[in-house]
Order: C-alpha cells, then structure tokens, then sequence
C-alpha cells in the first residue's frame, strides 16, 4: 500500500519501513490529541459543575455537586438503600429491562418481517401502526401498572412497547431494501416462500435491525426507570423518585451515573453481537483513517 | 468427466435434464404504471431457441429484452402469447432455469462456498453431496482457495465466476443471462466471455443471453435477435454459422465470417439505436 505514495520511480527509492515509521508516529500523535480533548471536556464541565456550586452562582441544593453524587454514589454501594441494597435494587432493573428488550425486540422483528413482506396487511395496518406510534407510548405505563399492580411485569411490558416500534420500523425497511434480483434468482432456482425469508430476506434485514437495538436497549431502560418512578416497590426508578420527595438531587445522579454504566456495558454487548452476525461486511472507511 | 445431475423439483415433469428448447409466440407484456396506465413493454415477440441453442438478443435500451427473460423464467406472467420450455407451456416458475444478472446477485453474508451450494441445497440435495458439487463448481472456476472468503473480499470478476457456478451447479435446462458482463472492464469481460463458452460447450443449455454489445453477441451465440424500441419486438434474427468450437473470443474478432455477420447486423440494429436515442432525448427524428 506505502508503494503508492509519490511516483511510480520514487516508489522504489523510498524505503517502506521509514515510511511506515513516520505513519505508526503520525498515528499516535493524533490519538494522545484526541484523548487530551477527551480529558480537557470532563475536566471543563465536571470542574466548571463543581467550581459554579462551590462559589454559590449555582445553587447546589437543586443542582446537586459532582463531589456530593460521588458522595452519595458510596453511600449507596456501602450503606445501600431504604429499599434493600443497590444491587438488589439494580438486578431489578436490569432484569425488567432486559426482559422487556428481549420481548420488544423479538415482536419488532416478527411483525416487522411479516409486514415488509406482506404488501396486503401492510397497507392494512399502515396508518394504525402510525397512529399508535404517534401517541405518547410512555403513558401507558400508568395504565400497565394500574391493570398488572407494582411487579416487574408492568415494567418490562413498558419497556418492551418503546423498544418494539424502534425495531420494528427498522425491520420493515430492511426487507423493502432487500435486492430484488437476489429474490428472483433464488426463487428461479426453485425456492419455496419459506427458503427465500431464510436465506435472503431475514439475513438482509439483519443489519438494519442490529443498527436498531443501539437505541432500542437505551428506551429500554428508559421504560424500566419510568415504569419504576410510576409505581414500584424495588428498582433503580424508585430510589430515583424517593431522592426527588427527599430534595436531593445527588442520589438522582448517582443513578444516572449507574444507569449509564450498565447502559454502556449492554451497548458493547450489543456491538460483539454485531461484529460476530455482520462479519461478512466491509470494513468501513472509519475504523481505517487515512494515515 | 462426469457430471453429478441432482435431482430436481417432482413437479417439474418433463425430461428435465436434456437442454429444452424455448418456443416464444406472439409474447405480449403490459405494465400498469403508477398512475394506472397501461405500458406496453413487449408486443407480439416471437422466438425460437433451439435446445442446446446459444441465442443473443440485442437491442436498444429499454426495448423490453429483461421483460423477455422474466416471462420465459416464469417470474411474471404474459399478457398475452405463450412461452413454451420443452414443449410445455410455461406457468409458474419454470424448472431447471438459472438466471445471471448484470448486478453479481450473490449473497452478500455468504461465503463463496455458501453461495455457490445454495442451488443443490434449494432442490434439495443432501448436504455433503452438494458441499463435494460446489467444491467441484468453484474449482472449475478457478477459485479453489477462496472458498470461505465473503463477496466483498472479490474482485468483479471473481464475484463473477462466483456467480456463474452457482448459476451452472443445477445444470439448468435454461440459462437466462441479462447483460451479465455489462459491468465488467473490457480485459476482464473477454476472459469471462471464454470462460462461458468453454463451460456452455461442457453442459450446452439452452441459453437466452442480452446484451448490448454487438461483438460479444457474434461471438458467442448460435442466432442473434435484433429488438425494436418500445414497444419491442423481434425485428430480424441471425443465424450465425461461425464454426464451434470458437475458440478465444479475442481472436475470433478479426476473421472475415465475423466481420461480414457483425457488419450486416450492425446495418440493422443501426436505426433501432438511433431511433430510440432520437426519443430519449426528445430530438426531431
């Protein structure tokens, strides 16, 4: 690839390995620059949050202080909570979420298989999917608690209903994309209805529904926390609502900070999932900057 | 060598391992457009292709010839006229008919070796049988050694070979070919050109092959058919007596029989082209 650079003649007086050298520094280089960037960011805002309390231009008793959520971050790990344990607490969560992950997910890929190959109960149920869609779906969590009481079902039922239209949606457009001429070939070939979802319908829509399940485990969580604040007797969204009866704005960033942990370990989940089910695709241009 | 026929759909009837031979008469086809008006794509098209027959149609673009292909594949149905494949009229998917796009329609999650095991496994083939045929196809392709790569990691036209194994691998009665060398550059299109021919005289279907180019379709075909613009229809066919086997495509380009065909063709195809580019850009005729 080095070969490239400059002409055809100065390719060979040049040597690959000093080219590959000044590359390799380059690259470095720019990494140590972005992760100074990355640094300088936190230290603005964590800095400036805690600085603007600590001076009085910020009132912390609504504001909470950065050095106050960690506070309140040990207490809750080493004192734990009025309702049991933060782990008790969290494993609630956790589970609702994905519960309601898994179910929402599996409908959306149904349905959504099901509609995009179905031209007739498309046009049928198009403008009710887009009614219900258009509803804001989040208060069907009142109604959910108030019918199934204050167990995780409600929760993951919640949870599952934001997440399916996120994949649905996508599922039906990954297979409208679906090449038609892959469709016509295998078909010519002798494949039955059943053979052609299998072997091109669904592996194409696999890669439109993977990019989905991003987004759709963060309104997953969402559903879980919102449900909780709705009425629970265990879980993350409780001690959330109790520390807002309580005036105290610490203990709710504590838990944003433990929900956003958890959130980023299931999105690297996510992403092993994509790697191993979308291996035969190309590389894409960012993962290979230009040197 | 022998060649392992795997077994084909019951339903298929029919011989369905000699080449058929495909009898087209007065094929019409009418698309409604989006705003519901009728669109006649084809009108009253005629065509013989003998079994074991290598055919070209060629044709100004847009003169209907993919919709040709679609009716003898079975995927669409005529609006009028018929289309016979072996004496029997064709309705439904027809049997033992592979398809070549100008687009390579390979799987792009699949491995070579998955892509090209995919028409055995369709009709049913048990497994290892069909693993050992599709290890045979992709080494009479010459990509022995690149079995698990993924489409992307080919070059067009190893994606190419790619798709001519998995379009042979059935033996079909019937190949049907829409411009399948269309995209590729010219060194690389004749060497795919040789490599069709030498594996068509090994199986000889019957084959049914557009194209644009007047010189590949000398040179490959057994009869060429001139198509009017739209609505197409068959305007003249050629038989084309140049002796088989051909040989390299490169060289055949330069006798005098291959000029002579190639020439009184062209006289014929001429006005067709210049017709249909008058009324694409809207030109005074």
């Amino acid at each position: 690839m080095t070969a490239v650079i400059g002409g055809p003649g100065a390719a060979a007086a040049v040597q690959p390995s000093d080219l590959q050298v000044a590359g390799k520094r380059r690259n470095r280089r720019r990494v140590t620059g972005v992760w100074l960037g990355r640094i300088a960011v936190a230290v603005i805002v964590i800095g400036g949050w805690q600085w603007f309390t600590d001076a009085g231009w910020v009132d912390k008793f609504f504001f909470g202080q950065p050095s106050a959520v960690w506070d309140s971050l040990v207490k809750l790990f080493t004192k734990g909570t009025a309702f049991g344990s933060i782990w008790e607490n969290l494993w609630v969560t956790v589970r609702e979420a994905f519960g309601g992950f898994l179910l929402g997910t599996l409908a959306g890929v149904v349905i959504g298989i099901l509609l995009g190959s179905n031209r007739y109960l498309s046009a049928v149920t198009g403008p009710y999917i887009r009614i219900v869609n258009s509803i804001p779906r989040i208060i069907l969590g009142s109604i959910f608690i108030v019918a199934f009481g204050l167990g995780m079902f409600p929760k993951i039922l919640l949870a599952a209903v934001l997440v399916f239209f996120i994949v649905f949606f996508n599922a039906f457009q990954g297979v409208r994309e679906v090449d038609q001429n892959l469709i016509a070939n295998v078909r010519v070939l002798g494949a039955s209805p059943l053979q052609v979802a299998r072997h091109v319908t669904i592996p194409s829509a696999m890669s439109w529904i993977i990019a989905s399940l991003h987004t759709a485990f963060g309104f997953a969580i969402v559903g879980a926390l919102v449900a909780e604040v709705l009425g629970a007797q265990r879980g993350i969204g409780l001690i959330i609502s109790q520390a807002q009866g309580t005036f105290d704005p610490d203990t709710v960033f504590a838990c944003m900070v433990i929900i956003a942990v958890v959130t980023l370990g299931a999105e690297f989940l996510i992403s092993l999932l994509e790697h191993s089910l979308l291996k035969w695709r190309p590389p894409s241009r960012s993962e290979a900057p230009a040197i | 060598m022998s060649l392992k026929r795997p077994g084909r759909h019951p339903e298929g009837g029919g011989p369905a391992d000699q080449p058929a031979g495909i009898d087209i008469v007065g094929l019409t086809k009418r698309y409604l457009t989006p705003k519901g008006e009728a669109f006649t794509a084809i009108k009253d098209v005629t065509l013989k292709v003998e079994a074991g027959q290598f055919c070209s149609i060629v044709g100004p673009t847009g003169c209907g010839k993919s919709t040709t292909l679609a009716q003898v594949s079975g995927l669409e149905k005529p609006s009028a006229g018929t289309v016979k494949v072996g004496g029997r009229l064709v309705d439904g998917i027809t049997s033992g008919v592979s398809y070549m796009f100008q687009a390579d329609a390979l799987f792009p999650w699949k491995s070579v070796l998955q892509n090209v095991i995919m028409g055995p496994i369709l009709v049913g083939t048990p497994k290892r049988e069909a693993a050992e045929l599709a290890l045979e196809w992709i080494r009479r392709v010459g990509l022995t050694g690149f079995e698990d790569r993924y489409p992307h990691q080919l070059s067009g036209g190893m994606r190419k070979r790619v798709a001519m194994a998995a379009a042979l691998i059935n033996n079909p009665r019937i190949l049907l070919m829409d411009e399948p060398f269309g995209a590729l550059d010219a060194q690389t299109k004749v060497i795919m050109q040789n490599e069709l021919l030498k594996l068509w005289e090994e199986l000889r279907p019957s084959v049914l092959f557009i194209t644009h180019d007047l010189d590949e379709a000398v040179a490959l075909s057994d009869r060429v058919a001139i198509m009017t613009s739209s609505p197409g229809a068959v305007k003249e066919v050629f038989d084309i007596d140049l002796p088989r086997p051909r040989g390299n495509v490169q060289e055949i380009r330069h006798e005098q029989r291959f000029l002579e065909l190639q020439g009184r063709i062209w006289e014929s195809l001429k006005d067709e082209v210049t017709r249909a580019y008058a009324r694409s850009t809207g030109a005074a005729a």
